[in-house]
């Protein structure tokens, strides 16, 4: 009789840090033990924790282990499987079960992730067993309009970045004028470090397609495609298998349940730029065409995929759709604020304790989020922003932790929703330099149609290096808001529209910074190389020699055994190499210039 | 018809017309640059940007932009007239624009811009960015020094010649256009020297061979006559 399952996280993380081998030694140790038809190993989605991993989670009691290696097979089940004594050493801070008591879990509400690291996305039965499916089914006793009211009333909105109503959304496409429709899944999640959307294809693929099928009777379509990056194999594999599962049970395919309705789904891979994300680019890259943003009007609504009226949605968006089908849209707007209902997903990076996937309810503050999800900044370090939105987000300081997670909140304070991408940043970051760092990044990507993105965020970026390098002036200050204002309204797509919101926000929050950089000729935070220089205290100064060996640049003049050493300014090239190289801590970075 | 509003006006139009083509039948002028009559819209330079007042005041590009009920159009404002010249400043910028040597001195629809708009001092830093020349074409020269990524030259040829030889590569600030996926231009299978590329570029980056500074005159509205006269499909 099955007495227990361990559930092992099977997401890219855990299987990058060995998640594989874990079960082969645990499937190895259950056999030698005779434990095979009591305890059953299953592979699971993404279970949040990432930087723990491999994680695994016993059922039905909810001991976690992190960080589990094949070695560690054989005292997990003599120990805990056949003597009950959970290995300590492996337990999540030390703490014993249940799981849900866990500071990260507490606080979070898992609707979208509920399946993620419960099933094994493999298999549809278990899906099935879950509730899988019975979202559609309950949505096919209704008529179309049913379900887009319900969707409308639920107050669903866009989980891939703008934030739009879902139900206004599949209502647009369900009255524009023609007979072919599709749906399209938006699964390219191009943000750097997001895999919010991954978690999800690869956990509970299902729930995707289910939710796609959904909104394909709603709207009246009868093909789907989802759209995902060819970076995600695993997502792709575990897609593919789920759509054949779901054809032959009849869920996909011509008939679905035998009622009047078909619907059918192909996967279509990304070549990976960020911008093929953008709607009207992922249309003319599914088309065959160049990845280029096309301006909107008319929407995809109206005109999408081969110019046929065309619903396109967040992959995050999808997977909630069931759950507003299955429980009801007033239970669905429970959760939430007054105009963002719900959760969201959010990856949690940087300097913060619990760093990994999270699901949170719209409307938690940042503060609880950061420091009670995510278990606040490291030991020893201060927290100091929390850049929110991906790399078009918005930098916000600690006196707005106690602003709400919800759409409006956050761009009113310059910074937005995005995809779902929190990075951490503690009192050693350089504000500017971040804000340099992410207009880096999507100036990069930007695809070049348009002038003011295309030229207008290379200015923004000659700017920001010369106020990095030393050479800033007021004037560039000026020249940096009237370009971001250019850039942010005059671009065609979301992407220069969003890209100058680091730029902005460090300049609403973070002004100091840029006028130490300016009239002090000083980095604050110690990051921009020009704007510091490097000190040998003479009191703490043993005359040992190392630093002036360390140095590359010849930087550093003194005798053995005859403190103190000097260095050359001039000639230093500020790598800190005297500083690691000192074995007194002698050598100090200090911000500002020196000649 | 759409009843629709342009610099408080009320004007009807046609279903499918452009912001752009009723504003020209209104008698509103609005400046354009990769914009070409005869070829697809491609909404891409933003100097045609204009203002639904009852849009939140988005800024929608003219030409490419349909008509719809009830919309209020402001085409016409000192703000859009800053913004048109701030992104004008913004190509002037970006690549090399020295009028006084060029064969299109005179006949360039960027200079034009430049005296309608009233852009006087370009106060960002040029980039120069130094491209390589191509005169391999027995009959045209093409200096991308000079290219504007408007894409008229890329619509004409695909769109009216049929002969595809333009096309965009690269992204973001290395974007430029090239003849069979790169060039050189002389050894293009495709290009049948129709020269429909060098009339539809705005700019002196497609010319003719042998021109001296300022003798570039170009014919543009050629396009729109070739594809005016064609069968509608
Ligand atoms: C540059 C850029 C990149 C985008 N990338 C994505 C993406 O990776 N995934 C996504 O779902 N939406 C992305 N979007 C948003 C889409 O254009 C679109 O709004 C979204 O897929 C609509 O789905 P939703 O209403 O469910 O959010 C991106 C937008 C921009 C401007
Ligand atoms: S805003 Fe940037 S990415 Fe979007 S169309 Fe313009 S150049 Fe391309």
């Amino acid at each position: 009789m099955r007495r227990l399952e361990v559930l092992l996280c099977a997401g890219t993380a855990c299987l990058s840090s060995g998640s594989r081998a874990v079960r082969q030694a645990l499937i190895e140790a259950l056999s030698a033990h005779g434990l095979t038809q009591e305890v059953r190993v299953v592979e699971t989605g993404c279970m949040g924790p990432c930087e723990l991993g491999p994680v695994l989670l016993v059922y039905p009691e909810g001991t976690f282990y992190v960080r589990v290696k094949p070695e560690d097979a054989e005292e997990i089940v003599v120990e805990h499987f056949l003597k009950g004594r959970p290995v300590r050493r492996l337990l999540w801070a030390g703490e014993a079960p249940p799981l849900k008591e866990l500071d990260f879990f507490a606080r979070q509400k898992k609707v979208v992730l509920a399946n993620c690291g419960m099933i094994d996305p493999e298999e549809i039965d278990e899906y099935i067993a879950v509730g899988g499916y019975e979202g559609l089914i309950r949505a096919l006793e209704r008529s179309p309009e049913e379900v887009i009211e319900e969707v409308k009333r639920a107050g669903l909105r866009g989980r891939g970045g703008a934030g739009f109503p879902t139900g206004v959304k599949w209502e647009l496409v369900r009255k524009a004028p023609g007979a072919e429709k599709f749906v399209v899944c938006n699964a390219d999640e191009g943000d750097p470090g997001a895999f919010m959307d991954r978690a999800i294809l690869e956990g509970d693929p299902h729930a995707v397609l289910e939710g796609m099928a959904i909104a394909a009777y709603a709207v009246g379509a009868r093909q789907g495609y989802i759209y995902v990056r060819a970076e995600y194999p695993l997502a792709i594999q575990r897609l593919e298998r789920a759509i054949s599962q779901a054809r032959s049970y009849g869920l996909l395919g011509g008939e679905v349940l035998e009622t009047g309705f078909s619907f059918d789904i192909e996967l279509r891979m990304g070549a990976g730029a960020f911008v093929c994300g953008e709607e009207t680019a992922l249309i003319a890259s599914i088309e065959g065409r160049r990845g280029e943003p096309r301006p909107r009007p008319p929407y995809p609504a109206q005109a999408g995929l081969w110019g046929k009226p065309t619903l396109i949605n967040n992959v995050e968006t999808l997977a909630n759709v069931r759950h507003i089908l299955l429980q009801g849209a007033d239970w669905f707007s429970s959760l939430g604020t007054g105009t963002s209902k719900g959760t969201k997903v959010f990856a949690l990076a940087g300097q913060v304790r619990n760093t990994g996937l999270v699901e949170v309810p719209m409307g938690i503050t940042l503060r609880e989020l950061i420091m009670e999800v995510g278990g606040g900044v490291p030991e020893g370090r201060r927290f100091k922003a929390v850049q929110i939105g991906g790399p078009s987000g918005g930098c916000l300081p600690e006196e707005l932790l106690d602003v709400p997670v919800d759409y409006e909140s956050l761009r009113q304070h310059g910074a937005i929703m995005g995809s779902g991408g929190v990075i951490v940043l503690d009192d050693s970051a350089c504000m500017v330099n971040v804000a340099k760092f992410f207009l880096e990044f999507t100036a990069d990507e930007s695809c070049g149609k348009c002038t003011p993105c295309r030229v207008g965020t290379q200015m923004m970026l000659g700017l920001l290096s010369r106020i990095t390098s030393g050479q800033g002036t007021e004037q560039d200050l000026d020249r940096l808001e009237e370009l971001a204002e250019l850039v942010g309204s005059a671009s065609l797509c979301g992407l220069g529209q969003t890209a100058p919101n680091p730029v902005l926000s460090t300049l609403r929050y973070f002004r100091d910074e840029y006028l130490a950089h300016i009239h002090e000729r000083a980095c604050p935070a110690g990051v921009c190389t020009a704007l510091i220089h490097y000190r040998i205290d003479p009191e703490a100064c043993r005359a040992c020699d190392l630093c002036r060996r360390a140095c590359p640049s010849g930087a550093i003049e003194g005798v053995p055994g005859k403190p103190p050493y000097l260095i050359h300014h001039r000639l230093c090239i500020r790598c800190g190499a005297c500083q690691a190289a000192c074995p007194f801590g002698a050598v100090h970075k200090l911000p500002g210039r020196k000649e | 018809m759409i009843h629709l509003e342009i610099d408080g006006r009320e004007v009807t139009a046609r279903p499918g017309q452009t912001i752009l083509e009723v504003a020209e039948e209104a008698g509103v002028r609005i400046p354009t640059l990769c914009y070409l009559s005869g070829l697809s819209p491609r909404g891409s330079c933003r100097i045609c940007l204009v203002e639904v007042a009852n849009w939140n005041g988005k800024l929608v590009p003219a030409c490419a932009t349909p008509v719809q009920e009830g919309m209020r159009v402001v085409a016409t404002s000192p703000r859009l007239t800053e913004l048109r010249r701030r992104v004008l400043e913004l190509l002037f910028a970006e690549r090399n624009h020295i009028c006084a040597i060029c064969v299109s001195n005179g006949h360039c629809e960027l200079q034009d811009l430049a005296c309608e708009l009233g852009l006087e001092a370009v106060r960002v830093p040029y980039r120069f960015p130094g491209l390589t020349l191509d005169a391999s074409h027995g009959k045209f020269v093409y200096d991308p020094n000079r290219c504007v990524l408007c894409g008229r030259c890329v619509r004409a040829c695909s769109e009216v010649e049929g002969a595809m030889t333009w096309g965009f590569s690269g992204r973001g600030i290395h974007t430029t256009v090239e003849p069979d996926l790169g060039g050189p231009w002389g050894s293009s299978e495709t290009c049948t020297e129709c020269g429909k590329c060098v009339q539809a570029c705005p700019v002196g980056a497609l010319v003719e061979r042998g021109k001296a500074t300022a003798e570039q005159e170009k014919e543009p509205q050629l396009l729109a006559q070739i594809t005016e006269r064609r069968p509608r499909a």
